[in-house]
């Protein structure tokens, strides 16, 4: 049976805390909230820390509301509070689905936001999702002042972001949604973890698409937005998809940039992407609108 | 390296037990408490079999600190299966044969649990996504989710936790 290495655990109850004994353990340390990434890697042997650090009594990482026409989720509200939020359920809807969609029920009690972007597996479905609706980060060491950043700046890698020694990711915030945006996430998956993950924001003007944002992750090392399949499909009429996807999707298939692994070849991968693509563009249209039926948790 | 004292309740009993920072809440359960409903298999979040309810929510407790279940209510099958709503669930899994090892059992009686408890066991939907993390290599799942079925509470309908069959579980 697996256990894990001896370690001690930290429990600060500010981000000056965890900052303070970041600084003075050094590369000793790591800092953990749902444990979902980091003790299946300690298990294994890929990360053995002597010290530990628990976030969950850090106040200023929690919670979820509106604030300065954005809504703020703190960084370690897990996947499973997201998801029942009735705000987010409402007004939010894709977000709610997208959550509904992480891991399994048992990851996504315990698995947090900021864990999984802070992790940076390429395999995920919020660092896809968010990059469709304005995601931003702010993260802070104990001793600054906050710093902003977009999705697409933080998560820099495979397994790598934008933190500085001593810093933490404090919360992620999304854009507020025109009353007439549609979004969409959609995934395909053969294992645990998404083999393509695809998401759309859209609205339509005079029946033709605009403020199209498109992101495509899973496939490559990093998810990214697919620009050249948006520029195209701006302006195009929603009846004339099938012929815009000829082209759009390559597009697509390019910006995702695939890799061969596991999940198959790059010829494969390109061509699911396209599919992908293709399919949650039509979830965003059909999106518009719809009245989201929020059920009482 | 460093021990901690953790007080938890397990099945409605108050205990207390020191344990390294590192124990898994799976290793206690077992080894110091006893109880061995709890199964581990995969031991990296996908199976489902060592599903224990942590203050009513379902964890993996192969990856779950001790540590982090102080001041927590752990319900384990052993606990639940001398509840009265357990007899339930359990003639729902014997009339639609939703077991053969029973390996799996106590994860999914538990993740359903949890899902009815907290109002989000309304649809075959809601058995689909909720079991998805849970594994069985025997049954091929569609007796299981018949049986689940005959759990499902429709909003609106009768109080939480007491049950409201809206099928028979052959549809």
């Amino acid at each position: 049976m697996t256990r894990l290495a001896a370690f001690e655990r930290h429990c600060p109850d500010s981000v000056e805390g965890v900052t303070e004994l970041l600084d003075s353990l050094g590369d000793e340390a790591i800092v953990y909230a749902g444990g979902t990434e980091l003790f299946l890697l300690s298990k294994f042997g890929f990360a053995e820390y002597p010290h530990v650090i628990d976030l969950k009594g850090v106040e200023e990482l929690r919670g979820i509301e509106r604030s300065g026409g954005r809504l703020r989720i703190g960084a370690t509200e897990t996947h499973r509070s997201i998801e029942r939020h009735p705000e987010v359920r409402r007004d939010w809807p894709a977000l709610a689905s997208m959550e509904r969609g992480v891991g399994n029920l048992r990851v996504r009690t315990m698995g947090t936001i900021g864990g999984n972007l802070c992790f940076a597996d390429p395999h995920s479905d919020p660092a896809t999702f968010l990059l469709t609706v304005d995601g931003e980060i702010e993260a802070r060491r104990g001793d600054g002042d906050p710093r902003r950043m977009k999705l697409e700046d933080f998560i820099v890698g495979p397994y790598e972001n934008a933190l500085e020694d001593g810093e933490l990711l404090t919360s992620i915030s999304v854009g507020e949604l025109a009353p007439d945006a549609g979004v969409a996430h959609q995934k395909f998956i053969l294992t645990e973890r998404p083999a393509i993950t695809a998401a759309c924001h859209l609205r339509i003007e005079d029946g033709s698409l605009a403020d199209v944002r498109l992101a495509v992750g899973s496939a490559g090392v990093r998810a990214a937005r697919a620009e050249a399949a948006e520029g195209l499909l701006n302006g195009s009429g929603i009846s004339d998809l099938d012929r815009v996807f000829e082209e759009a999707g390559p597009l697509a298939a390019d910006a995702a940039e695939p890799v061969e692994d596991a999940n198959g070849s790059v010829e494969y991968k390109r061509h699911v992407v396209a599919v992908v693509c293709r399919r949650v563009v039509d979830e965003a249209i059909s999106a518009i609108g719809q009245e989201n039926d929020i059920r009482p948790l | 390296m460093s021990e901690t004292t953790v007080q938890l309740s397990v099945n409605g009993t108050p205990r207390e037990v020191v344990v390294p920072a590192e124990e898994l809440l799976l290793d206690t359960l077992r080894e110091r408490l006893g109880l061995t409903g709890a199964k581990r298999s995969c031991d990296v979040q996908v199976c489902g079999t060592c599903t224990v309810l942590v203050d009513s929510e379902p964890v993996s407790s192969c990856t779950f600190l001790t540590c982090d279940a102080d001041g927590s209510e752990v319900l384990t099958i052993e606990g639940f299966s001398e509840t009265p709503e357990f007899e339930e669930f359990r003639q729902s899994f014997i009339e639609q044969a939703a077991l053969q090892c029973g390996f799996c059992t106590s994860g999914i009686l538990l993740t359903l649990k949890s899902l009815r408890d907290a109002g989000e066991l309304t649809s075959r939907e809601d058995i689909i996504a909720g079991l998805d993390g849970n594994i069985c290599r025997c049954t091929g799942y569609k007796s299981i989710v018949q049986a689940a079925e005959a759990l499902i509470v429709v909003p609106g309908g009768s109080s939480r936790g007491t049950g409201t069959p809206v099928s028979n579980g052959d549809s």
